[in-house]
């Protein structure tokens, strides 16, 4: 197994001593297999305990170990030491506040993402006794990409639109409502378009298109936000040209 | 929150998007081979005069000729704000400004064709 000597560059913050985020590299041998979360695992079992960052699956599911790795969002768990040179800078995910080294303040995200109601809101009550709700693969299919989201954040971080504008809800919210309102199931859409369809919303985008491209998962954000743009762009005409129409 | 009223210009921005991508690299291709004066017999002067005086004519023009110039300016809305000019209303009031005469006078001016 071959090994190289790599530079980790991590960024250090402590709220409590620190008035401002400083870099401190360690030099740690890594094994060519390794990804960067290793090599920061490493540091903690081996070289300084004190390093804070989140991680928990170490296999692309929980989503928790977004970080900033030579300045691109993407999962540590998933960032191979092989694909980088000598020297990796790791830093917190951009456009939120820094808690503690590589740990961010994601209450903006949370909080969105419950705004948009990410659960599926029968059209109508179901006794139990009716049984289950049949869909067929067709159906299944409309949504089952964005179910595949796993919360990372990095769509946030590679987003300028949200660094610009930090009101927007964003790539991955915006998608998870797109993902319920396309479930055949649900009925809860015109909930969800009252603020999918705000200025904050899905209207704040403007396809740059950097979501799809460092999502882990292949969920294109962007393009579920394409689709909700096209389809609020016909509900305005709706309500405005033909009011007498039903929803 | 309230639902945005950006449909309205964000609809014409993509049905511009769709026709301009369709037919904008056509005409530029044909009008480079005019430059060169390789002109399609179809798209001589005559010809392209008395395709614009019949209604379906017209209308053809005009739809291809408005909605690219809605979806340049929203586009260029958008470009703006990307590169970090904030006086978004101003920006778009002017560029919507600027479709909104250019439709009016690529109308007038389709009309004043017999
Ligand atoms: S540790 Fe779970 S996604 Fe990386």
């Amino acid at each position: 197994m071959s090994e190289r000597q790599i530079q980790i560059e991590v960024l250090r913050y402590n709220p409590e001593t620190d008035i401002e985020p400083t870099i401190q590299a360690y030099t740690v041998s890594c094994l060519n297999e390794w990804v960067v979360l290793d090599a920061l695992n490493y540091i903690k079992d081996n070289l300084d305990a004190t390093l804070s960052y989140r991680w928990s699956c170490h296999m692309a599911v929980c989503g928790s170990c977004g970080m900033m790795i030579n300045g691109e969002p993407k999962l540590a768990c998933k960032a191979f030491i092989h694909e980088y040179s000598d020297r990796i800078r790791v830093e917190p995910l951009v456009h939120f506040p820094i808690k503690r080294d590589l740990i961010t303040d994601i209450e903006d995200f949370i909080a969105k993402f419950a705004s948009v109601k990410p659960y599926l809101i029968p059209k109508e009550k179901r006794p139990i006794s009716d049984g289950e709700y049949q869909q067929k693969p067709e159906d299944l299919l409309k949504f089952k990409q964005y179910t595949l989201c796993i919360n990372c954040m990095l769509c946030y971080s590679a987003c300028p639109k949200y660094g610009l504008v930090p009101e927007f809800i964003g790539p991955a919210a915006i998608s998870i409502a797109h993902r319920y309102n396309q479930d055949s199931r649900d009925g809860g859409r015109h909930h969800r378009q009252e603020i999918i369809a705000s200025s904050e919303g899905v209207w704040e985008c403007s396809f740059v298109g950097a979501c799809s491209e460092v999502c882990p998962k292949h969920v294109d954000p962007a393009g579920a936000l394409q689709q909700v743009k096209l389809a609020s762009t016909i509900d305005w005409y709706r309500e405005h040209l033909m009011p007498w129409v039903k929803k | 929150m309230s639902k945005s009223n950006k449909p309205i210009v964000w609809g014409l921005f993509a049905a511009g998007g769709m026709a301009t991508a369709l037919v904008t690299p056509v005409l530029t291709f044909l009008t480079l081979l005019t430059a060169l004066h390789f002109t399609p017999s179809l798209f001589t002067y005559e010809c392209l005069h008395t395709m614009a005086s019949y209604w379906i004519g017209k209308l053809i023009i005009f739809v291809f000729v408005t909605l690219s110039l809605w979806h340049s300016a929203h586009r260029m809305r958008i470009t703006a704000h990307d590169f970090g000019i904030r006086s978004d209303l101003l920006i778009a009031i002017i560029l919507y400004c600027v479709a909104a005469i250019g439709t009016i006078l690529t109308g007038f001016s389709l009309l004043s064709i017999h």
